[in-house]
């Protein structure tokens, strides 16, 4: 049975170039993106210019700043850092001619932040004095809670799907299928509606249970919030339906799935905002259906936008799920070849 | 009577081998058309090609006189030889959601009834027996009241109760007037079933008849078959056609007198001899020099 598996999975010759191709690419991938210089744990956005006027400051941030890990983003204005480090963009700000920094009071990562810059100082007496955050600050589990139910999102839409169609492909119920009246674009329409249905269903309840656990507030509208989320959902089912076009080797389409879910998952803002990331990386990020529908989601709910505010998010996941849906319907074959 | 399917020097070539090599038939309305020949003879390749899963390399195909239009789909009921069923759905869920893809629809009672579905109709489709699956997928193929029907070895890998069930069931479909198309390697069920066979071996319909006409015209003698290794030396000049099998020996006589008279000189042991009738099996190894479930 050793040998016999052995060689099942080394014929299946799609399945194993992938098993070595998939770690190279995830390594590379990561090393371009998180390379030791890279590995970001805390974002740091500093007001300049540079005008240290206390010699305690200017000595407790140059300690800060030969800490590793910590990446220092560069603002111009005040109000517009508020704003980032109000929404989960940074996680500390400092004025440094003020000789203030600001944290947000929900944000693990504000609150570990802090407590470095503190232990920089080298007077525990004499250093940056903390500030009150000026306007509304979202809690860290409402900006955390689009990316969470985007990804929940991608993971159905992606695989629920992908892995179904390429499955019945490989067992020849597409096969039973594709000798009746039924149409490859009726089959195709089934398997969007059918899981469009399945995972606004299932994120209407979590969105229902985490709404009363943790009693966050909406405040955009539950309509908009709601089209947003069904034309990102309809976008990402229709790119799982290119990916299990052809397919009859579950392991292939496995591979191909975590390939388009693992960057999604890393560079869609799901966990971490992108602020402070290399400008390539921001805006291939942007090639992203998950990035798209996080963005406007988050828009809506944390910041009440209007279904105005996010038309160029809205437009974009048009367009993508038009692409992907002619894709899916002409590359879509019922039989393995 | 205008022909319900025409087949005409169908080829179908791959690569390595060409599994259909210009194959011609025709099959009256109402009838059971039989394709029998051993594993690779190109049964299903044949059958997959009419049914237009496969492109022909050549050849026609004719259905009620026309070439196959968007309605055949919609007209024939197909069961494929190994179909794996959706999973999580009942045998009931599985049968509402194929007959629904259809414009015609069999009444569902019918369905249930005529393949014997009724007591295991709640049951999920992974845990039903080889036997019931095989029914569930005649019920599919039946699911749009078709008029032709290709069923693809129906019976292929059940046990012996299962396929006299199964069998029992083709027939009932039979006497409703519904054509079939059949494949098999099982003489035996080519015999029951098919009103009109073609023995395939090599992408070439080698015979074609009634099985009465066929084995009245090459099978009327015996088989006499002896479970003995002998010399080829020992049957060098001896007057009836024999065959080596794995196991035994077989030979094929319409004078079975003078067969045993001889064997008996020539010393054979006869300990182990069976005679019988000849049948589509004997009319194949005589055809083709090698037997029928090689």
């Amino acid at each position: 049975m050793f040998k016999a598996r052995n060689w099942e999975f080394l014929r299946d010759r799609s399945a194993f170039a992938w098993n070595i191709l998939f770690p190279i690419l995830v390594i590379v991938g990561f090393n371009l993106l998180f390379s030791d210089d890279r590995q970001i744990l805390y974002k740091v956005g500093i007001i300049g210019p540079a005008k240290k006027t206390i010699p305690a400051d200017e000595a407790q941030l140059n300690s800060f700043e030969k800490m590793r890990h910590i990446e220092f983003i560069p603002f111009q204005s005040e109000d517009q850092a508020l704003y980032n480090l109000l929404h989960h963009r940074i996680d500390l700000l400092i004025n440094q001619s003020k000789g203030a920094y600001w944290t947000s009071k929900t944000s693990p990562k504000g609150y570990i932040a802090e407590r470095l810059l503190k232990s920089s100082a080298l007077n525990p007496n004499v250093q940056l004095r903390k500030e009150t955050v000026r306007g509304v600050e979202i809690p860290y589990i409402e900006w955390l809670f689009p990316g969470i139910l985007g990804m929940n999102m991608m993971f159905s839409a992606l695989f629920g799907v992908g892995y179904v169609v390429v499955t019945y492909r490989k067992n020849g119920v597409l096969k039973r299928m594709s000798v009746t009246p039924l149409r490859p674009w009726e089959f195709i329409t089934s398997q969007i509606l059918s899981r469009m249905f399945l995972l606004l269903l299932t994120t209407g309840i979590v969105f229902v249970g985490c709404k009363l656990m943790y009693g966050f507030t909406v405040r955009g509208s539950y309509l908009s919030l709601l089209l947003v989320l069904s034309l990102g959902g309809f976008s990402m089912i229709s790119l799982a339906l290119v990916v299990a076009s052809r397919s009859s080797s579950e392991e292939f389409a496995g591979g191909i799935l975590n390939l388009i879910t693992w960057p999604m998952m890393f560079l869609s803002e799901v966990w971490f905002s992108l602020e402070g990331a290399e400008p390539w990386v921001q805006k291939a990020a942007q090639i992203f259906p998950l990035t798209q529908m996080i963005d406007a989601s988050r828009k809506i709910m944390n910041d009440g936008a209007s279904l105005h505010d996010v038309q160029s998010n809205l437009i974009i996941l048009s367009l993508m799920s038009l692409l992907f849906v002619i894709a899916g319907s002409l590359l879509f074959k019922w039989q393995k070849s | 009577m205008e022909p319900i399917l025409e087949v005409k020097d169908l080829k179908k070539y791959f690569p390595e081998v060409k599994a259909v090599d210009g194959i011609s038939f025709s099959i009256e309305p109402g009838i059971c058309f039989g394709l029998l020949g051993p594993n690779g003879a190109g049964k299903t390749t044949a059958i997959e090609v009419i049914e237009g899963i496969l492109r022909p390399t050549s050849g026609e195909i004719f259905y009620k006189g026309k070439r196959r239009g968007s309605s055949f789909k919609n007209e024939v009921g197909i069961q494929f030889q190994n179909t794996e069923l959706p999973q999580f759905l009942s045998i009931k869920e599985t049968l509402q959601t194929f007959r629904n893809l259809y414009d015609r629809k069999a009444d569902i009672d019918y369905l249930i009834s005529t393949c014997r579905l009724e007591e295991i109709l709640d049951r999920d489709n992974r845990k039903i027996s080889g036997g019931q699956k095989q029914r569930l997928l005649l019920a599919m193929a039946l699911a749009n009241d078709p008029e032709l029907i290709f069923l693809d070895e129906p019976t292929t890998g059940l046990d012996p109760q299962a396929r006299r069930h199964l069998w029992e069931i083709v027939r009932q479909i039979k006497s409703i007037k519904k054509t079939m198309v059949l494949t098999t390697h099982y003489m035996e069920e080519a015999e029951i079933l098919c009103d009109w066979i073609g023995i395939i071996d090599n992408g070439k319909i080698i015979a074609m008849g009634t099985p009465q006409g066929l084995l009245s015209e090459h099978c009327g003698g015996v088989t006499i078959s002896i479970r003995v290794d002998l010399n080829e030396d020992v049957l060098k000049n001896f007057p009836c056609q024999w065959f080596r099998m794995q196991d035994r020996i077989e030979i094929q006589t319409v004078s079975p007198n003078e067969c045993l008279y001889r064997l008996v000189e020539l010393g054979v042991d006869l300990s182990t001899m069976n005679v019988r009738n000849q049948n589509l099996e004997d009319l194949f190894l005589k055809l083709t020099g090698h037997e029928l479930r090689a």
